[in-house]
């Protein structure tokens, strides 16, 4: 497939965005950590949602018939996504609010609950919308929804700890260690659905799309000379060796590079910021792999111009 | 099974490769309900356009002993079509009264998502239109009932000369396009993912000389 910026910048932004909610909304519950700190971090989980939000209408060919999307909830989970993340966002900034007016934390707790639970089914909606896809094998686990899941939640603790540095210097260090943990985590499953992937074998064939039991076909013609949304939209047509480095750089990129910064980094706000900026860039690499990666079986089609 | 689903059977044992079927389809939709169809740079470097139907050409074999199949490829209208439920807006569906699906040029946002959904890479979304785009069996004109009885067939099919594609409802056992999908070992394509393609195809067949 060809990946698709303004998805990747989508499902990054939300992931950090979710995972930093979760935790704020957790350490708000077990400790009691100072209101600047929940406040900034809900203000920047809902900056990163909000933009986020922004990416995705740049992949809509009509965005001004976006509020359409939300009709098909009962069998479409973009649709279900369409209603989730925006009542999400709306439950952040509500609990932001609770905080901020010093709200009885009674009612801070259940407005918090309800967007945690709106938080886990954006996670769900986000990765079922690829992994309900049966012809689209490598998006076709539970895999895709795990790793959705731990690199949001990973992100989004790396992005909290240059967040305490500013608000609340006491939780740098178990923050940090934190990330380092769950970074570790979602690294190793993400390293064991590449695995899961490499050994696919692709369901479909030659002899299945034109129905002729034959272990030799070869496309002679696609019927056209140029190009059509065909050719575009499912190839990324980029060389093996790219591919093959945008893969090395994310694995380098979301657990060790950032480990060694939140480590043994010297622990100065610049290096935490750099630790998220990377694992961040990281994000990006890894989800242009996941599209790219990803076979259609309708390439089969097209596989020569002449 | 009792409601009509209708699609058109392809017959690769005559299709000759001369794309009559995607010049007057293109000419048809291009002025029909789901025109106008993009087409830019026409004659230039990089034509690009949006087509409901291709002719596609492939060698099955090793040369010298190798056989060229052209093969006519749009939409299977299938009867468990995967892009329909996981559109958002509810601009694809299949039509209760005769099983083809179709795209609500009104409602799609252009998000491409049904076109993932395809195994068979049967959509396009218009370049300029920014919607979806796809056959639609000619529904303007076949139930079009100001055209004389013959002529309510889907464009492609009245213009293809060697009768290499037939139009019927599949669900009616004693249609032209079940008998011969019946008679002459009609088949779906990818029938690995369950679609359950009403459009079907007919193998190509080995006739003797008779001299
Ligand atoms: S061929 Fe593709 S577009 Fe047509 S009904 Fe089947 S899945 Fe849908
Ligand atoms: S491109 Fe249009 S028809 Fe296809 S899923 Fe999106 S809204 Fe539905």
């Amino acid at each position: 497939m060809k990946p698709a910026w303004s998805v990747i910048l989508l499902t990054t932004q939300i992931g950090a965005a979710q995972g930093l909610f979760l935790l704020v909304f957790l350490l708000n519950i077990f400790k009691t950590p100072p209101r600047e700190f929940v406040l900034v971090s809900c203000a920047v989980s809902l900056g990163l949602l909000i933009s986020g939000l922004i990416a995705s209408f740049f992949h809509l060919g009509r965005p001004e018939r976006a509020w359409r999307a939300a009709s098909q909830w009962r069998t479409s989970w973009l649709s279900r996504e369409v209603i989730v993340l925006p009542a999400f966002m709306g439950m952040v900034a509500l609990y932001g609010l609770l905080i901020f007016f010093e709200f009885e934390k009674n009612i801070s707790i259940w407005v918090g609950g309800v967007a945690v639970l709106l938080c886990l089914a954006l996670f769900i909606c986000t990765g079922m919308i690829y992994a309900c896809l049966p012809f689209l094998q490598e998006w076709r686990s539970p895999l895709t929804l795990v790793n959705f899941f731990l690199l949001g939640t990973a992100s989004g603790l790396t992005l909290s700890v240059p967040l305490a540095v500013i608000a609340h210097p006491q939780f740098v260090g178990p923050l940090a260690l934190g990330a380092f943990a769950l970074a570790a985590v979602a690294w190793a499953v993400r390293i064991a659905s590449l695995v899961r992937n490499a050994r696919l074998r692709p369901k479909s064939t030659m002899a299945s799309a034109i129905g002729i039991a034959h272990p030799r076909i070869v496309q002679k013609a696609q019927g056209f000379m140029g190009g059509s949304y065909n050719t575009r939209e499912f190839f990324h047509r980029r060389p093996d060796l790219l591919v093959r480095a945008v893969r090395w750089s994310f694995l380098l990129l979301l657990f060790p590079v950032p480990a060694w910064l939140l480590g043994w980094g010297g622990g100065s706000l610049a290096t935490f910021i750099a630790a998220f900026a990377l694992q961040f860039a990281g994000l990006l690499a890894e989800r242009w792999y996941f599209f790219a990666e990803a076979r259609h079986p309708q390439n089969l089609y097209y596989q020569a111009a002449s | 099974m009792t409601t009509k689903q209708l699609a058109l059977v392809i017959d690769l044992n005559v299709c000759v490769g001369c794309h009559a079927c995607v010049t007057s389809c293109k000419e048809w939709n291009d002025g029909g309900s789901a025109g106008p169809l993009s087409d830019m740079n026409s004659y230039g470097k990089d034509p690009t356009g949006t087509f409901f139907n291709r002719v596609q050409t492939f060698e099955v074999g090793e040369f010298p002993d190798t056989e060229t199949v052209h093969f006519p490829k749009s939409c299977l209208h299938c009867e468990e079509p995967p892009c329909v439920p996981v559109c958002p807006t509810g601009a694809s569906y299949k039509r209760a009264e005769d099983g083809i699906v179709l795209v609500d040029y009104d409602k799609c946002i252009g998000c491409g998502y049904c076109a993932w959904a395809c195994p068979y890479g049967a959509r396009e979304l218009d370049p300029t239109e920014k919607v979806m785009k796809k056959c639609t069996l000619c529904v303007d004109r076949i139930t079009d009932e100001l055209l004389p009885p013959q002529d309510r067939q889907p464009a492609c099919v009245m213009a293809c000369p060697t009768n290499a594609r037939l139009f019927g409802d599949v669900h009616d056992p004693e249609s032209v396009v079940s008998k011969a999908i019946r008679e002459r070992g009609g088949y779906a394509l990818m029938p690995e993912w369950e679609t359950r393609p009403a459009n079907q195809y007919l193998p190509r067949r080995k006739t003797e000389p008779k001299a």
